[in-house]
């Protein structure tokens, strides 16, 4: 029990500190792939710290079309801008099918994304205008569908609609937290009035030409929504617009969170471990407290019998911390593995630090939970000692 | 003139539990020299193991004085009673303490770990040679018998070379040949001019030292040289 106290504990503490780092890596890292000149736009307000209310699955309208083209025309330093519907169907070619989320974007979007295509061509801006029904299929949709076959040119069912294929896009793995092999690209206009039906466009996607100029250009986006949606001084966005850099800090928050619930878990853990250790080691000075008489009378002094029981529990949490070490790096290498099967970017972490901290932790607990026993133990009356029965 | 070891005056010693103040030993004064294998008797609760304790620096005095040495060692913290009982006593009890699951090596070997000198290993194999168990020197304390175990807890006294061994009902546990061997080692060990205090409260164990000191209610009755004195040789070849 207490052992088992003791490894938990450490194996949490590893793999707060490896999974964490992990996790953290995997955040900055999909962000970078995005691009950290991004300034995204959402419908409806919410408070600049928290998710936005589009996260939780509420549909807002206030967002339009032609607000995405007036970003692109009237605000400096904002190189490429698109818009963004989505939708989910199946898509399917002759007996293949796959489900599919599809994306309706502007011609903008290579530039935003900072992507292109591996065959063929992305549509351009009479095809977004003129809701022509074209489609550049994501990588893995591609190959889903077609096995081999040259997907340029065919006709593709998505949801109810045929679709001309006129593009395949690179392979590009997941970033944002989504797969974008797995997606396909139709023009804005084809996804709003087609496929959805719908009069706004899910969110705005700007890039900014440099990162100094990220604070000015989210201004005068702001500036300029606002002045289009007609909102007067006192009333708040209907919009929200966020940075990479504050999306990197809000999920930074939540992980810190989850790393603070793993740290209440080892916390817990080590304190159970910890009271067994001490249990274990009261149990033992009451066994041996002839030995320790004996060992008074021939000169331990009270601070060599209290050095003695103190060692005796490090030594017992320093074994569950080794133990607690392997476990917790296999877990967070585990963690790793699948995170990266998923197509994650997760970098394992299992640190020198983590390692050094895992022993410091068990060193300590020795330490604080030995203190009591080996204290009573140094203070026993040796002549009463060796009248023990 | 050989060295005063030991110099007691006016000793008295109260235990105080609760409140309720138990006066053990009331007053008592004696002298003890380099080479004496001296017996303190008497019977249960006349204040005889009280005053081992305090003579083997295992407690304080509540009043009086104490000389060990010609050094005043009446009121010591418990360090330097610690230090004293490693670097100057070696005791033999009648339970024979020896540390469970550890070697008769290991044992002796005990009181060398709380000090500061080195060649531990000569010491050690001496002190097991002069109890005459060489033989057993890699048993464990479990597998010996009472006198091999009582042989080793004397060879632990030795080994650091104190200036007194103090044993306290050496052969209580023990059969009456065993406890004659015991004897016979500490007979030796006097003869070759260990001081030695025996603590007992059977006269003709007692009658093995050079001279008795009586204790009666935490008073000395008697304080005698002992004219017929037993030895443990004879009792050998008795029991043959």
């Amino acid at each position: 029990m207490t052992s088992l106290g003791i490894i938990i504990g450490i194996a949490a503490v590893i793999v707060i500190i490896s999974a964490g780092a992990g996790a953290q890596s995997l955040i900055v890292n999909q962000f970078n792939a995005i691009g950290t000149n991004l300034i995204g736009i959402l419908p409806g307000s919410s408070d600049e710290d928290g998710p936005p209310a589009s996260a939780f699955g509420i549909i807002l309208q206030t967002l339009k079309y032609e607000d995405a083209q007036a970003i692109a025309q009237s605000v400096p330093h904002v190189t490429a801008v698109s818009s963004y519907n989505t939708g989910m169907a199946t898509a399917s070619y002759q007996s293949a099918k796959t489900d599919a989320t599809y994306y309706g974007v502007m011609p903008e979007y290579l530039d935003v994304e900072d992507t292109g295509v591996d065959k063929g061509r992305f549509f351009d801006n009479d095809e977004d205008r003129g809701s022509v029904k074209v489609a550049v299929l994501g990588w893995q949709v591609a190959r889903d569908l077609f096995e081999g076959q040259e997907p340029v040119g065919k006709k593709v069912k998505i949801g109810k609609e045929f679709f001309e294929v006129i593009g395949v896009m690179r392979q590009r793995g997941v970033s944002g937290f989504q797969n974008n092999d797995e997606i396909i690209l139709i023009p804005a206009q084809t996804a709003q009035k087609i496929m959805l039906g719908v009069r706004h466009v899910g969110f705005i996607r700007a890039k900014v030409d440099k990162k100094e100029n990220l604070p000015q250009a989210v201004d005068d986006i702001r500036l300029l929504l606002r002045d289009r949606h007609n909102l007067l001084e006192s009333k708040v966005d209907d919009f929200n617009i966020r940075n990479t850099a504050d999306a990197i800090k809000t999920l930074t928050s939540i992980t810190d969170v989850l790393k603070f619930f793993l740290a209440a878990i080892a916390g817990i853990s080590l304190l159970v471990g910890g009271v067994g250790v001490m249990n274990i080691m009261l149990a033992s000075v009451n066994e041996r407290v002839r030995e320790i008489g004996l060992r008074k009378a021939v000169g331990a002094k009270p601070n060599d019998i209290m050095v003695q029981f103190l060692a005796e529990s490090i030594t017992v949490t320093l074994t569950g911390g080794v133990v607690g070490i392997i476990i917790g790096s296999l877990i967070s290498a585990l963690v790793a593995i699948v995170a990266r099967y998923l197509g994650y970017d997760w970098d394992l972490v299992v640190s020198p630090l983590s390692i050094f901290m895992g022993f410091g932790v068990a060193f300590v607990v020795g330490l604080i939970f030995g203190i009591y026993p080996a204290r009573r133990a140094a203070k026993l009356n040796s002549i009463e000692a060796l009248r023990w029965e | 003139m050989t060295e005063k070891l030991i110099e007691v005056k006016d000793l008295k010693k109260d235990y105080v539990n609760d409140e309720v103040v138990t006066s053990v030993l009331h007053g008592v004064s004696f002298d003890i020299h380099e080479g004496e294998f001296v017996a303190i008797m008497g019977p249960s609760g006349s204040g005889k193991s009280t005053l081992m304790h305090i003579l083997g620096f295992l407690d304080n005095l509540t009043y009086g004085q104490f000389f060990f040495k010609g050094r005043d060692v009446s009121n010591l913290d418990e360090d330097e009673l610690a230090r004293i009982r490693n670097e100057e006593v070696g005791f033999v009890f009648q339970a024979f303490h020896l540390l469970p699951k550890t070697s008769v090596y290991n044992n002796v070997k005990l009181p060398l770990l709380y000090d500061k000198a080195k060649d531990d290993d000569i010491k050690v194999r001496s002190a097991i040679k002069a109890v005459g168990l060489e033989h057993r020197i890699n048993n464990f304390s479990n597998q010996l018998s009472g006198g091999e175990k009582q042989r080793v807890a004397i060879a632990r006294a030795l080994v650091n070379k104190p200036s007194i061994i103090f044993a306290d009902e050496p052969t209580g546990n023990l059969d009456s040949k065993s406890g004659n061997a015991i004897m016979e080692i500490l007979e030796g060990l006097n003869d070759m001019g260990h001081t030695i205090i025996l603590v007992t409260h059977e006269t003709d164990t007692a009658k093995h030292a050079k001279r008795i000191i009586k204790i009666v209610d935490g008073l000395i009755a008697e304080d005698y040289e002992v004219n017929d004195r037993r030895r443990a040789k004879d009792g050998n070849q008795l029991m043959k």
